[in-house]
């Protein structure tokens, strides 16, 4: 009898999900079209005045790419419970927040890494000044991570419900909005000409709570989900 | 380890297990025990709690009363290990991949017998060169064998089946049976449910038989 090792396990996961995320490309690219909608309308809406879409540009991008991502948050656990894999990971006899945690990285990966990759453009079409950009990708990249790191927990809670959607929601927003706060706090800051360091200092510090914290709290929250 | 050693605990037993869902009572109490190379059938009516009682003993569900002890120790949520496998209603598997994909997975998740592939699992389940056929366009019956070759492929002493023979033709059945006799023939040990349409054929197994709660009467042991 050979046990499997816990590496192997989440490499076997990493590698499902990620076939699993090509099978469905067409929905996975759909959070990265609703952020670009979501940017490309606002200077239709309110005029291709350079300055105004200036001063907008940052605070526009943060709040389309965190809608993105609650726009994903659904699907993060709701095909594995519709098919049993679900019960399949909770019995495996390795650590379930170490396999959620890598179930969240590949989340992470196919739905914010994307609209990270993109936010140059997206800047671009709000002309956001080019000495700000840096500090927004900085940003997006500790913030993102940190919105699929809670928005686990809330969805290992609400999976089990069968109307989850507006609860998820719900539950998300109140978390998130520091996480917007600081953001783009910090992107207004660097376009002001203020210092920046701060803001993104909280983030990343935040960033390093929840990457230890939030897969526990996650494997705890679906165990009572599944109960 | 210690005096136990030359009296070998059981591979599974139960005692006074009990589940109630919001207070209502599921199955139980229950008191039985398994030995390797046994196989047993839960026999019950729709609703009589079979699947419940699966998914307590695999340790997915937190029993009301009663313990389950695994090899003599207690089985918990928090403490699972690579000796029970479940084969639940859902088949656990992504349609989106092939079977081969899933059955990687599954050994990945679970490891693996000595001595078997993921490919020779599939052929002894009857699906071979099915390999790159996405679960999707498998019949019922083929996905349910695809689910059985995930069983003979992670090492599990004890399986949990729950309505094995369901969609099944009669020679899937007759595989079932197979598979369930060289499985107690390596010393592994078997629980099924069943409401009694299709049954274990080879010899005379033991049955446990659950009763709705509403029969109110006692599950007992029947030594058929």
């Amino acid at each position: 009898m050979k046990p499997g090792t816990t590496s192997a396990a989440c490499t076997a996961l990493l590698r499902r999900d990620l076939a699993l995320t090509w099978r469905r490309r067409g929905d996975a690219l759909n959070p990265l079209l609703f952020a670009v909608i979501v940017v490309a309308l606002f200077p239709f809406a309110l005029g291709p005045d350079a300055q105004v879409l200036e001063r907008i540009a940052a605070g526009t991008i943060f709040v389309a790419v965190l809608l993105a991502a609650l726009l994903s948050l659904d699907s993060l656990f709701r095909s594995d419970l519709d098919d049993g894999s679900l019960e399949q990971l909770v019995l495996s006899p390795h650590p379930l927040s170490l396999l959620l945690a890598c179930k969240i990285a590949i989340h992470w990966l196919t739905t914010a890494l994307p609209l990270i990759v993109i936010a140059p453009l997206l800047a671009m079409l709000l002309h956001l000044p080019d000495r700000v950009l840096p500090v927004l990708l900085v940003a997006l990249a500790l913030a993102t991570p940190l919105l699929s790191l809670i928005g686990a927990i809330c969805v290992a809670l609400t999976v089990a419900l069968r109307r989850s959607g507006m609860l998820l929601t719900l539950l998300v927003l109140p978390l998130i909005v520091p996480v917007l706060i600081f953001g783009a706090g910090a992107c207004n800051a660097a376009q002001a000409g203020l210092p920046y360091g701060a803001p993104l200092l909280w983030l990343g510090a935040w960033l390093v709570l929840a990457l230890v914290l939030a897969p526990l709290a996650t494997a705890a929250a679906l165990k009572i989900s599944l109960t | 380890m210690n005096a136990d050693l030359h009296e070998k605990p059981p591979l599974l037993q139960a005692r006074a297990l009990a589940y109630a869902r919001n207070e209502e009572p599921i199955f139980g109490p229950l008191d039985f025990s398994l030995a390797a190379g046994e196989v047993v059938l839960i026999e019950g009516d729709n609703g009589s709690g079979k699947t419940t009682l699966l998914k307590v003993l695999s340790g997915l569900l937190e029993p009301t009363s009663g313990e389950v002890l695994l090899n003599g120790v207690h089985l918990t949520l928090a403490k699972l290990s690579h000796q029970v496998a479940l084969l639940g209603h859902l088949p656990g598997m992504k349609l989106e991949l092939t079977t081969l994909q899933n059955l990687r997975f599954a050994v990945g998740l679970g490891g693996i017998r000595p001595g078997i592939t993921p490919a020779i699992a599939l052929a002894s389940v009857g699906l071979a060169g099915y390999e790159d056929q996405p679960l999707r366009l498998l019949s019922a019956g083929q996905k349910k064998r695809v689910a059985l070759a995930r069983l003979l492929l992670v090492p599990a002493a004890l399986w949990l089946l729950d309505e094995p023979y369901a969609n099944l033709d009669r020679e899937g059945i007759e595989l079932v049976n197979r598979l369930l006799l060289t499985h107690a023939q390596r010393d592994g040990a078997a629980l099924i449910t069943s409401h009694g349409a299709y049954a274990y054929t080879s010899g005379t197994p033991r049955r446990i038989a659950l009763r709705a709660q509403a029969a109110q009467q006692p599950a007992s042991e029947v030594h058929a």
